[in-house]
């Protein structure tokens, strides 16, 4: 199978995306901001939303193309009601429709609470929003949040901004496996080659942000990120050599050799 | 005295608009909630404050 021209479309609520990297933008300088979007190619930035500054603050709004499209976070929503209400107002700023869900509870960990999170996600769904919940990867609740109207699901590698990688990798794969939303690995991915990994194990998509925000270079890593996740999308779509368990295999023809 | 944000402050009756002009908010960039309710833009100008009211005015910011 050759899919080197093949449209590969990541498709959210009826939009369509080409990119599969999804950035974050908290915790670095406004011009970092621009220059990572720029760099990567980055059509979906998420952004959190907070009581404004009075005086005459930079706008984070005008370092993000017009094109791109903004994805509020829920951040600070405690429960289900909380995240409704943040979603409503991220919608009156006018950017449009998307949000992804986050509830915690635990200020430890910062663990999304599933079962508020598939409430929020009934409740903005039926609004009209296009909902991509930040989970804790069980099936269970990417089924539920299926049923209730989620474009995508967000599960966790790891702790939010713990850059610890896939601690959660082989649930996420069940995830992959068994739903037919889009998965997309959120939080604690740390490099370029766990998100290339994911990818490679059938994720739509990777969002990252404290990765790229606590490197050395953030629009080179930014751009690390940009060509390991191109790398594990290609790798997945091509479909993996296998693997042998015991010996090995030469590659090289078994006849013809130089002897006798 | 209205409650913006958290924080208690001493304002004649004038409408929403002039409240968050006068405090230099940028009124392309903020949504705000009057007592829990979203109030749409286009009536800023026809919603005026009063004592006892409770707003909450917010914008974007950086976040992942």
């Amino acid at each position: 199978m050759n899919n080197t021209n093949i449209e590969d479309k990541l498709i959210l609520g009826g939009h369509e995306f080409t990119s599969r990297f999804i950035l974050g933008s908290g915790k670095y300088s406004m011009n970092l901001i621009k220059a990572a979007v720029r760099d990567v190619g980055a059509q979906i930035v998420t952004l959190a939303l907070r009581r404004a500054n009075t005086k005459e603050h930079e706008n984070i709004l005008d370092y993000i193309p017009d094109n791109v499209t903004l994805l509020p976070n829920t951040s600070g929503a405690r429960n289900a009601d909380e995240a409704v209400r943040i979603a409503r107002l991220a919608r009156e700023l006018g950017c449009g429709d998307f949000v992804k869900i986050e509830i915690m509870r635990d200020s430890k960990y910062l663990l999304p609470d599933n079962n508020e999170t598939i409430k929020a996600t009934d409740i903005l769904a039926k609004e009209g929003f296009v909902v991509m919940p930040y989970m804790y990867p069980d099936l269970y609740a990417a089924r539920a949040l299926e049923n209730a109207g989620a474009a995508c699901i967000m599960p966790l590698a790891a702790p939010i901004g713990s850059n610890k990688g896939l601690a959660t990798k082989e649930f996420i794969q069940i995830l992959i496996d068994e739903t037919e939303l889009p998965v997309i690995v959120d939080a604690g991915i740390g490099r370029p080659s766990q998100a290339c990994e994911v990818m490679e194990m059938g994720a739509a998509a990777v969002m990252a942000n404290t990765a790229l925000a606590t490197a050395g270079d953030i629009p080179l890593m930014a751009m690390a990120f940009r060509d390991a996740i191109i790398a594990g999308r290609k790798a997945y779509l091509a479909g993996l050599g296998r693997v042998i368990s015991r010996g090995g295999e030469s590659s090289d023809p078994l006849t013809g050799f130089l002897r006798d | 005295m209205i409650k913006v944000n958290g924080k208690e402050i001493d304002i004649k009756e004038i409408s929403l608009e002039e409240y968050l002009t006068d405090s230099k908010y940028d009124l392309k960039r903020v949504a705000v909630e009057l007592n829990g309710e979203i109030v749409p833009k286009s009536i800023y100008n026809q919603v005026i404050l009063k004592d006892g009211d409770h707003i909450e005015v917010v914008s974007f910011v950086g976040g992942g």
